[in-house]
């Protein structure tokens, strides 16, 4: 008997082809595993293998089964709640294993014997970063982009089911690339480690978001395409070009993790950081934006400040940023041409860089004492406060002369950290405490006070991380150059080491600060969504109607 | 969303997604002129500086500024400064170096530099040394403590194979695995924790005597006192600098060690054998990354003051 609304079973052609390629790839992962040349490589297999095959069963036991036709009205909002459970998830592992291997620089005994070869610094230090940026940052990037993406264009996700390969291929990516770390697959290449086959499969997943992402917006009920999504589609483009790019390399085998690069020496170096700065201005920056430009006015309930000024910023944003990677490798192989061009663009880059954060700030004005009674208007203001001072240091470290001092220190991690922590982090959180009552049917969050909570102990973290990485990295710096009447250098680098515990220590409580922020976020997040003291958004008069 | 209280004058651009509208704000005078002012300035260090890429090469720019020349003007300023001073420190006789006060403390900061960038990683920051690594703070001396060893010593290095006068060569600790039975290098450990006076089982000492005696004596000395360079007298004019007259062999009957003297490293080092290797640093040795005669004359005179010279 079919129930109402169901669709009678039948075995499609799509069916048959789903079948059929989960197989083979199933089959073709055994095989892989068996003739494995490496401990990642076969894990990995072994990996791809258990998801195809309970894929592969899965469908096999749908065959025939009465469907429920899929309800193609209204937003697609599910693979958003995954994506931002995903999100808080590789937040918590990615803050949590920062904070562990910020002790591991104050304190390495914490390179525990038993741990030698796969939670030692070396091998979880791309975990963290991976985690943080790619797993929690991309996560974000994903859910919210599709969550905007339908909003501002009035139509659901384009592509039936691909958003959900999106998410699972995107998490699946992560998880490959995790895994390939602890077990010492990597190319060695900074925030692009994984190795040839995982940067293939990440290729397809990218290929199938940009897909998703430009389908919605072609069928878009809107006239024109709003600032946010510009953003978010010069994000994907470039990203999918810089990995490619960065990426070309030759597999030693085709049954093992290990791949020689295409490029060799200053070639190579200088595509890295072509790849590595525009991971920086075109994920961490451009993609974050397009957050900013629909979470601000959302939430501060006004309208964005100036439309001239996001045209002009993004575009002049976009076209600078390419070019200022050199800077990253100033005084090296690379000839003196490039160097400065680095610097100049960089330099340049500076007002396209604050006008984001002008026409965030601006949109607040006549909202102001919103920053007194909406603890996720504060966060997303001392992201863009955050936002602007990491914009201003960046330009000025890329500068021949205070780079000569920076470079190699701990400055350099203050910086990053500063953008991570202070910007892409709290316009997250923001995100996320904006998301989960509309994703849920929640009329509100579950608390206030601890989005409050949150903010103090991630504002007061981050300004210990970047306070003691400002003073141990010049400190360093300066004790590096330190020479004495005769030119004679003074310090030994142990030296620099010991005069840094100090700081590093300030450091790690700094990262507990941030961690600790975040569990209450986590928290609260959870009971908003999940528990039943926070009244649906059905049982009362919808707040967000009115809007 | 349309409530808004405006105070400005500003239109909206009409247009509106998902509530959310646009103002028409002009762009901020202060960040276009900020902008251009960037703009121009970027304009202008380009000309000044290496920038602009061509098909064959890059514009020199007007300043004719590069950062390898910039390196090496440093480099030259002080190498310049410090010329004579160097070059008298290059064929000075190092048993008189005390005697000229001004070139021995130069000698001295110049060793302190040499010695950071390229010894610490063994011997430590403070030269306290390390497991395998001789301490060089105390006047227990494997290859001789006076300067002249000490520089021979850095010159040709220990059982390496890049100087044909590198110390010891060959003359490496044997494993006595099949040699000695396990009980016997019990018993030979124990007796030489007796020789440095540190606690030890005395019964199986006593086992180990005559084993050290057959075995160890050859090298190490009857009493433990190690090979000619611990045990030369301070006022003997003679020193060797010739590998065979060394073997290297440390001296056993005092508390300082070399890898360690609890019982199971004492084992261990017994069973498997210790042949610590140095490489030869003077240039001739390692043209890459060797050091010239003088700071190899400077680095003998920074250690030799640390504490334990002779």
């Amino acid at each position: 008997m079919i129930p109402d609304g169901y669709k009678k079973g039948t075995l499609d052609m799509w069916d048959w082809i789903k079948i059929v390629v989960l197989g083979v790839v199933a089959l073709f992962a055994a095989v892989a595993a068996n003739f494995a040349r490496d401990l990642a490589y076969q894990v990995h297999a072994l990996i791809v293998m258990a998801v195809a095959a309970g894929m592969f069963i899965w469908t096999v036991r749908q065959v025939g089964e009465n469907k429920q036709p899929v309800i193609d009205t209204g937003y697609n909002d599910g693979v958003i709640r995954y994506g931002v459970i995903a999100t808080v998830f590789w937040g918590l592992a990615g803050f949590l294993v920062g904070t562990f291997i910020a002790f591991q620089l104050a304190y390495p005994s914490l390179n525990f014997e038993f741990l030698q070869g796969y939670g030692n610094f070396g091998r979880l230090r791309p975990l963290h970063t991976s985690a943080v940026i790619f797993a929690f940052g991309g996560n974000a990037l994903i859910a919210t982009s599709f969550y905007i993406v339908q909003r501002t264009s009035a139509v659901r996700l384009w592509g039936g089911n691909l958003p959900w390969f999106v998410f699972w291929g995107y998490n699946l990516f992560i998880v490959l690339a995790a895994t390939g770390y602890l077990l010492g697959a990597t190319q060695s290449k900074e925030y692009a480690e994984p190795e040839w086959y995982v940067d293939l499969w990440l290729t397809i997943v990218w290929v199938a978001y940009l897909l998703v992402f430009l389908g919605t917006i072609l069928k878009r009920k809107e006239p024109h395409i709003y600032v946010a999504n510009w953003f978010f589609l010069s994000f994907i483009i470039t990203v999918a070009m810089l990995h490619i790019v960065n990426n070309l390399v030759i597999p030693v085998s085709f049954f093992g993790a290990r791949s020689v690069q295409v490029m060799a020496g200053v070639q190579d170096a200088m595509t890295q950081w072509w790849y590595g700065h525009n991971a920086v201005g075109f994920f961490l920056t451009a993609g974050f934006l397009g957050m900013m430009y629909y979470f601000v006015p959302k939430q501060a309930e006004r309208p964005v400040y100036s439309y001239k000024l996001s045209i002009i910023h993004f575009w002049a944003l976009i076209f600078l940023y390419i070019w200022a990677g050199p800077h990253h490798l100033h005084y090296t192989a690379l000839p003196d041409w490039a160097s400065t061009l680095g610097m100049v663009f960089s330099i340049i880059l500076w007002m396209p860089s604050w006008g984001g954060m002008i026409n965030g700030l601006m949109t607040l004005s006549g909202a102001w004492d919103k920053i007194r009674t909406d603890p996720i208007i504060r966060m997303m203001v001392i992201s863009l406060g955050f936002y602007g001072m990491s914009t201003f240091e960046g330009p000025m470290m890329s500068i021949r002369a205070v780079n000569s001092l920076s470079h190699y220190t701990d400055w350099t991690i203050g910086h990053v950290h500063s953008g991570a922590l202070g910007w892409n982090g709290m316009i997250t959180f923001g995100a996320l405490y904006f998301l989960t009552p509309r994703l849920w049917g929640r009329q509100s969050l579950y608390s206030l006070k601890l989005v409050s909570w949150h903010f103090w102990l991630a504002t007061i973290g981050i300004v210990l991380y970047a306070s003691s990485m400002w003073v141990t990295g010049i400190m360093e710096g300066l004790m590096w150059r330190e020479v004495d009447a005769n030119g004679f250098l003074v310090n030994t680098f142990a030296d620099t080491v010991a005069a840094k515990f100090p700081m590093y220590v300030v450091r790690g409580l700094g990262g507990v600060l941030y961690l600790g922020g975040a569990l209450i976020m986590a928290y609260n997040l959870w009971m908003t969504a999940f528990s039943k003291r926070v009244p649906s958004a059905r049982s009362a008069a919808i707040a967000t109607a009115a809007e | 969303m349309s409530k808004h209280d405006d105070k400005k004058e500003v239109e909206t651009t009409g247009h509106s997604w998902d509530g959310i509208e646009e103002y028409n704000n002009p762009l901020p005078r202060w960040w276009v002129w900020v902008f251009y002012a960037t703009i121009v300035w970027g304009i202008g260090y380009t000309i000044a500086y290496p920038a602009w890429p061509g098909l064959r090469s890059a514009t020199a720019g007007i300043l004719g500024f590069s950062t390898r020349a910039q390196v090496q003007e440093q480099i030259d300023a002080v190498d310049a400064a410090n010329a004579a001073m160097v070059s008298e420190l290059e064929s000075v006789d190092l048993a008189t170096l005390a005697d000229h006060p001004e070139l021995n403390g130069f000698a001295e900061n110049m060793g302190a530099a040499v010695f950071r960038a390229n010894c610490v990683q063994c011997h430590g920051s403070g030269a306290a040394g390390a497991k395998g690594y001789p301490n060089l703070l105390d006047d227990d001396w494997i290859w001789g403590g006076r300067i002249e060893e000490i520089a021979f010593t850095v010159t040709n290095g220990i059982r390496n194979e890049q100087s044909m006068d590198t110390r010891g060569y060959g003359g490496v600790m044997p494993s006595f695995d099949g040699v000695l039975s396990h009980e016997e290098i019990t018993n030979v450990a124990s007796y030489v924790q007796l020789l440095a006076g540190e606690a030890t089982d005395e019964a199986a000492a006593a086992e180990g005597e005559d084993i050290f005696l057959d075995n160890c004596a050859s090298c190490h000395g009857e009493e433990g006192q190690g090979s000619l360079a611990t045990t030369r007298e301070f006022e003997d004019p003679e020193y060797a600098t010739a590998s065979d007259e060394m073997t290297g062999a440390p001296r056993l009957n005092d508390k300082v060690w070399l890898y360690g003297g609890d019982l199971a490293t004492l084992e261990e080092t017994i069973l498997n054998g210790r042949g610590g290797v140095m490489p030869a640093w003077l240039e001739d040795y390692r043209p890459a990354s060797g050091l010239t005669q003088a700071e190899v004359n400077a680095v003998a005179a920074y250690v030799h003051q640390l504490g334990g010279g002779q």
